[in-house]
Formats: structure tokens, sequence, C-alpha cells
């Protein structure tokens, strides 16, 4: 079922990072390899569009989550994810970006180890000068863009455990995930030829499997290891300031066109379609989970509106290089419609407390756009990959969403227990009726 | 010498306040508070899970008044606060014992 490789038809530079998760297809700007020269306005653009995914994290992400969570945990949210920030971009210089980059040993259709993980030969960034080029822009400023994105995965995650959670363990939880889940997983999508879902070609053009999927998952597995938070699903926990999570969800919305039109790593008709069907997807599930709500609970929500806006870009990223705007509507409306029952209905039949629903919008809306990839890449949908026997796309793409799900999920259960079994994972429950600000942090988020 | 205490819908203060004034009452406390008589509470929903309110918020005003006072600020209150719906609130007067103006030491009718 692996299809014949190289069709590249799009204008994109394929380049083996992060962006085209197009295995089969993205080759020939990797291939090639004529020597690079810097491009000016594609170096502009990537600066851009890296500054764009970081406010993602700091301050959408924060923020989003932080108007979710009650009052008694708002810092407790902003300083996880800040202090993910943080601790994610020192590991990525330090061995993070040799571990997915560095593809020492790889060769195309080989599989061995170097398939699974990258080597350490570019770590403490080795060899990285002014002078060094990936794809026509320094490679400092592609180490940096990627860097956002191995932020932004385990920040995640941060939903689902949110307000029970040990600090201490989860700053070792995120360095192992970060370590042994974000790394190969990235490593085998987007390292390039030799990299193992590269070579089956799974289409991820900018991080639905790598990001949306690994994380989702994560946040389920870490859901259930950790339990429900004290009291749910009886007592009232009920979003403190939707406010801080409109801007958060605005903020991840514009940030996303860094996300998806950045993956094209270059200024051009890739870049501009994918900003272009971000847009559509977002807009469309956004609609559609809000008139979800109205029929069936009888109001059109706030929280209901950006949820679906989310759930939209999340369903659109791996899709963003090779669907069509008419593409983007049904991708959307797909998302907004699925990702809305899991969060809803789904959950509470199930009794997880994925406490912001890291499962419901990113795991679900990620395995929603990875599949209809597949679908949209068709040229006769309207798509601009080179898809032209949908069947046999859709099983790739399962394949590559079903190698994730398996080894994030126990990859991440093995690392919550080992962390459980020495330093424990949860607060206790004084604490967390005191709220983590005050208990974790000895501060509180309103003096009013 | 009488204490009123009501219970009204916040969004009637100010026009109680002014009947307050009207009837010539000059100091008033208010509490903002939370509680449920027969309106009951609401419900909120956020992503499928519904949570019922069981406490709805209100004003608490409390008037210390003399007791030939007494009528017509209570009726003043239930005037200006009276919407015709569920939920308007209610009116305590109890007895009240001794008042003193911390400072000048007054008692009673002089201090109100």
């Amino acid at each position: 079922m692996v299809p014949t490789k190289p069709h590249r038809p799009l204008g994109f530079r394929a380049l083996p990072g992060l962006a085209l998760l197009l295995p089969g297809l993205a080759l020939p700007g990797w291939v090639q390899a004529a020597p690079p020269t810097l491009n000016t306005g594609d170096t502009a653009w990537m600066i851009v569009a890296t500054v764009l995914v970081l406010m993602m994290t700091l301050p959408g992400l924060a923020l989003f989550y932080a108007g979710m969570v009650r009052s008694k945990n708002v810092l407790s949210v902003l300083m996880q994810c800040f202090a993910i920030t943080a601790l994610v971009s020192v590991l990525w210089v330090v061995y993070g970006y040799s571990l997915v980059f560095d593809t020492t040993g790889m060769e195309k259709g080989v599989v061995n180890f170097n398939s699974f993980v990258g080597g350490f030969g570019k770590a403490f960034l080795a060899g990285v000068g002014t002078d060094s080029l990936v794809y026509g822009i320094p490679e400092s400023v592609f180490i940096t863009f990627q860097m956002t994105f191995a932020v932004i995965t385990p920040a995640l995650i941060v939903g689902a455990f949110a307000e029970r959670m040990k600090f201490s363990a989860l700053l070792v939880f995120m360095a192992l995930w970060f370590t042994l889940v974000y790394a190969p997983i990235a490593h085998m999508v987007w390292s390039g030829d030799g990299g193992l879902m590269w070579d089956w070609g799974v289409l991820d053009f900018a991080g639905g499997t790598v990001v949306h999927i690994n994380a989702g998952i994560a946040g389920l597995v870490a859901a259930l290891v950790l339990g429900k938070r004290k009291g749910y699903p009886t007592t009232a926990m009920p979003p403190h300031n939707l406010g801080y999570t409109v801007i958060g969800a605005s903020l991840l919305w514009v940030g996303w066109f860094g996300f998806n039109a950045g993956s094209a790593v270059a200024a051009n008709g890739t870049a501009g379609m994918a900003m272009l069907v971000t847009q559509v997807a977002a807009a469309a599930a956004a609609l559609t989970w809000m008139f979800a709500e109205w029929v069936i609970h009888r109001k059109a929500s706030v929280l209901g509106i950006v949820s679906g806006a989310v759930a939209g870009l999340v369903a659109i990223t791996p899709a963003s290089g090779t669907a069509g705007p008419m593409g983007a509507l049904a991708i959307g409306a797909a998302a907004g419609l699925i990702c809305f029952v899991f969060s809803t209905s789904i959950k509470r039949s199930l009794g997880y407390d994925d406490s912001l629903d890291v499962f419901g919008v990113h795991a679900i809306g990620g395995i929603v756009g990875a599949i209809l990839t597949g679908v949209f890449a068709a040229p006769v949908l309207g798509g601009f990959g080179t898809v032209t026997d949908i069947g046999a796309q859709v099983w790739i793409q399962a394949k590559g969403v079903g190698f994730t799900v398996i080894y994030t999920g126990v990859a991440t259960l093995v690392i919550l227990k080992a962390i459980q079994w020495t330093m424990g994972l949860r607060v206790s429950e004084e604490a967390e009726s005191e709220g983590l600000d005050i208990a974790l942090h000895n501060e509180r988020g309103y003096n009013l | 010498m009488k204490m009123v205490m009501a219970i009204i819908k916040p969004f009637k203060l100010d026009d109680v306040r002014e009947a307050l004034s009207e009837v010539g009452v000059t100091g008033v406390t208010v509490t903002e508070v939370k509680g449920f008589g027969r309106q009951k509470g609401h419900t909120e929903l956020y992503r499928g899970a519904e949570y019922v309110v069981d406490f709805l918020p209100k004003i608490k005003l409390e008037v210390a008044v003399t007791t030939d006072q007494v009528e017509r600020v209570v009726e003043a209150i239930q005037s200006a606060a009276n919407t015709g719906k569920i939920g308007d609130g209610k009116i305590f007067v109890y007895e009240l014992e001794k008042v003193l103006r911390i400072r000048t030491g007054e008692l009673d009718g002089d201090a109100l």
C-alpha cells in the first residue's frame, strides 16, 4: 500500500522538516539538493512564522487554558505553559533538534534504528553557524521554527490534567515525554527519506500527527492515570474567565497561520493556499460546533464557538499543504461536529476527566484531519496533492494514525507510571481543594 | 426603632435607593449576597457539562429607622423593587435595641 514515491506536484520545497509530511510526495527539494542559496523573502517570512507559532503557546494556549480552569488554578496553568516553553527550548538545542533532524544512518526505504529516532550528530547544535542553510533559509531560523512546534506539543497536554498535577512531576514528565515521545514521532514523520512514517507516505503537512494526535493521546492517558479531579463530575467546575479563553483561542487562530503556512518553509503558493484553507476550516468548524450546540442544547455558546474554531484548525493542520478551499470546508465541518460530540456527550458518558478536552479536540480533530487529508489531497476533490487512489492514501493515513496512537499511548503510560511510583503525580487532596496557585506557587491570581 | 432588611434584585438597587431618599432615609448598608427562594437557580452549560447554579446573586439592604418611619420605608422598598416577576425578594422587619453614633456618642433616635 505504500505509494510510489516521488510525485510532488506542488511547487513547494520539501524539507524533511516539519512541514511536509508528505513522504511520498515531498521529495524533490530534499533530494535534489543543489547547494541552497539564501532566499531573503523566505527567510523573512519564516522568522515571522516562527514568532507566530511561539505566540500560539505564549500567551495563546496559556490563556485559552487559563480561562477554562477555576480561579484558584489560573496561575498554575499559565506557569505550566511558561515553564514548558522554557524547558523544551533548552532541551531542543541540547539534543532535541538532533534527535529529530539528524539524518545520519537513514536510507530511503530501509527501516533501521535511525528510522525511529535521530542520532546525536547535531547535539548542542554542532556545526550550526550564521552561514548554515536549510532550504534557502538560515538553519538558525529553521531550528527556532521547529523549536516552537516542540514547545507547543507538550504544552497542549497540560489541559488534560489541569488542576491536579504536581509541578515537579510535570517538569519531569515533560522532559521525558519530549525526549521519548515527541522527538521520535517528529523524526519518523518529518526527517525525510528513511524516516518510518515518511517512507510509508503519510501526509502530515504541519503536524496533525506529530503535534495534535500525539498530544491528544498523551492527554487522554494522563487524564486516566492521574484520575478525576476531586468532585468531578458532580461538583460544578465552570470556566472562571471565558474572556481569557476567547483571547487565547483568537491568538491561537492568528498564530496558526505561522504554523500551517510556515510549514511550507517558503513564501510561495503553497504557503498562500495553506493560509487560505486554514481560515476556511477554522470558520467552518466554528459554525458547525456552534450550530450543533444550538440545536442540541438550545443555546449557542462562546466556549462552543471558540472550541469549534480550534478543532477546525487542528483538523486542517495535516491537510493544509494539500487540500483546496472546498476540501477545507468539508474538513472543518467534519471536525466541528465530531469534536463536539466527543468533547460533550462521549466524554461525559465514558467518565474520564480530560479537564480541558485535549483528547476531544486535539486527538479527535487530529485524527479526523489526518484521515481526511488522504481524501482531500486528491485533485479530483479540489486538492493539490498527487493522490489518485484515495482509498490507498486513506489507508496510509490510518496506518500513521494507528502507529502514533499506539506508540504514544504506551510510551506515555510507561513514563507516567514510572513517575507515579517514584515521586508521585498528584498534589494532595488538601492542595487540590485549596488550589494549585497557593499550594504550589504561593501566589494567587486575583488579589481583589 | 426597627431594622428593615430587604433582599432585592440587584438591578433594582438604584430605584430603591432613590425611593428611600424620598421618604427621608439618610443611611443604608448594602451587601452583595447569594441565595435561593422560589425563583430557584438556573443552569449553565459548558461543553455539554450542565451545572445547576442554586444560588442567585441578590442585594441585601439594611436600613435602621425610627418606629414611625417603618411603614413608609417598607412601602417605598416594595414599590421600587417590584417587577411583578418571581424573585423580587423579601422585606424583613425586626426590633432594634440600641443605636450609637461612634463619633459623638449620640444614642438611639439622635443617632439615626
